[in-house]
């Protein structure tokens, strides 16, 4: 009975250790844009799920694509409809590892330079990703910030000849996700 | 057994949590699913002649430039019938989610016609899924031709007709689009005895895509009154949507020279057995008004 209960308790004391290992949040924000000379292309998210265990290093990203919110209308229906085709796609995910995660103390106020690197699944499409970013501990929560670019054509986005001055291959993503600790 | 049952415990544990540390996303559990509308049944807010089961957005503002030439059928003198054209001018404007306003004017019997389009029931899935959209269209169009007789009495109201029509219209997969609508068409002014002042009309409409960017259109009416003496027949029209960045472009065929539905519902002679089909098209030109936040 004794090793049950000594049992129990680590059982106990290992759940709320990995829960303060872990971070996240499903209303992050990521937007992106796409210039050319003759058009900017923004739209907004505003309800990304991101993880973050900082114990493993490990960190994920999930998005609906229908969530992006576009100035124009017509813009909004062309990305869903005949870009990103949402419908066969629904989902982005981005997985991967923070490469200098050892160097991070998450549990002291500060702002540290983070390198992260995994496959981001999109469009039926999964690539190897690399991207810079910062993440903003405050208080037991971090802020998660990257700024980085994707081409569409890795992703199999066709950008038809007649819009090809107006759509750039190249998108910058700018990712803005601020977490707080995960309990289970 | 005390040591045993402890060490599956323990061993479960560590399973969980190591199968946790390979997907982080699915430690938040699965997200509830939502009600999902289903949008973008058809490229534009017209099937070719005919309303659509698809409203333009809040804060659109839809030009509209419709084409009907002549009758292919006459040959390379009149090169086809292009050497005459019909048009509509048309501006549509998306109000809110579900409501749209548009008013435009035909060279034929210089007509200028209003409607508003409202949708009452939108197609979801999802939880609350619906499984087919309903929409309910009204206008009235207004003949400004100079009166025939200026001798005799005329009443201004003799210029007006109305038309009402419901619409259930379904996208039943990413490429079909199906669609009903009974119509009514009222002539305050009919040209005969024979002429029903209301004209009850069911149309069918669809739209099969071939590409992202290109569709195959059909519109047709079934009239259930027509007057049998005046050689009008049921306007039928097939085409393709093409759509190029902003603009959709609408070419096709059609027997109806009219481009609204007092015209093609009532003045359509061209029969399509005879090879009297005139070759069209619809530009349509979306400007964004108001800038979304």
């Amino acid at each position: 009975m004794k090793k049950l209960l000594s049992g129990s308790l680590l059982v106990i004391l290992t759940l709320s250790l990995n829960a303060q290992d872990k971070y996240f949040t499903k209303t992050g924000n990521i937007s992106f844009n796409s210039k050319t000379a003759l058009e900017n292309i923004e739209a907004r998210h505003k309800s990304v799920t991101c993880v973050v265990d900082t114990k493993a290093g490990n960190i994920a990203f999930a998005i609906l694509m229908k969530g992006f919110e576009f100035e124009k209308a017509l813009m909004q229906e062309h990305f869903n409809e005949n870009y990103v085709e949402s419908n066969k796609f629904p989902k982005a995910e981005f997985k991967g590892e923070i490469l200098n995660n050892a160097e991070i103390n998450y549990s002291k106020n500060g702002n540290y330079s983070v390198k992260v690197k995994g496959k981001l699944a999109m469009h039926g499409e999964t690539n190897d990703t690399e991207a810079m970013g910062t993440m903003i501990v405050k208080d037991g929560k971090i802020q998660v910030n990257s700024i980085f670019n994707i081409l569409l054509s890795d992703y199999k986005i066709e950008i038809p000849k007649v819009v090809s001055d107006k759509v750039s291959n190249t998108v910058n993503i700018d990712v803005r996700c601020s977490l707080e600790p995960l309990k289970i | 057994m005390k040591k045993l049952s402890q060490f599956f415990f323990l061993f479960f544990l560590f399973l969980s949590s190591s199968a946790q540390d390979n997907d982080l996303l699915k430690l938040l559990g699965n997200d509830k699913p939502k009600k999902e509308y289903v949008d973008y049944a058809f490229k534009s807010s017209r099937v070719i002649m005919s309303h659509s089961m698809e409203l333009i957005r809040p804060g659109v503002m839809d030009l509209r430039i419709l084409h009907r030439f002549g009758n292919v059928n006459q040959g390379g003198y009149q090169f086809f019938g292009l050497d005459q054209a019909t048009m509509r001018l048309g501006l549509d404007f998306g109000l809110t989610k579900n409501m749209m306003i548009g008013v435009g004017r035909s060279t034929n019997k210089k007509e200028f016609d209003g409607f508003i389009k409202y949708r009452l029931i939108h197609q979801a899935k999802g939880p609350g899924s619906l499984p087919f959209s309903l929409l309910m269209a009204g206008g009235s169009t207004l003949n400004s031709t100079k009166w025939a007789d200026p001798s005799r009495k005329n009443f201004f109201s003799s210029r007006l007709a109305y038309y009402g029509q419901v619409i259930i219209g379904r996208k039943f997969s990413e490429g079909v689009s199906l669609q009903l609508s009974p119509t009514i068409v009222h002539r305050n002014l009919v040209p005969t005895l024979q002429d029903p002042a209301d004209m009850l009309a069911i149309g069918a409409g669809g739209r099969f895509k071939l590409s992202k960017r290109v569709s195959l259109n059909f519109d047709y009416y079934y009239r259930l009154n027509p007057n049998k003496t005046d050689g009008t027949l049921n306007p039928f029209s097939i085409g393709f949507d093409i759509e190029t960045g902003g603009h959709v472009f609408q070419l096709h065929f059609t027997n109806a020279i009219g481009m609204n539905e007092r015209v093609f519902l009532t003045e359509t002679t061209n029969d399509w057995a005879k090879g009297d089909i005139q070759f069209g098209f619809n530009i349509s030109r979306s400007f964004q008004l108001k800038k979304r936040k």
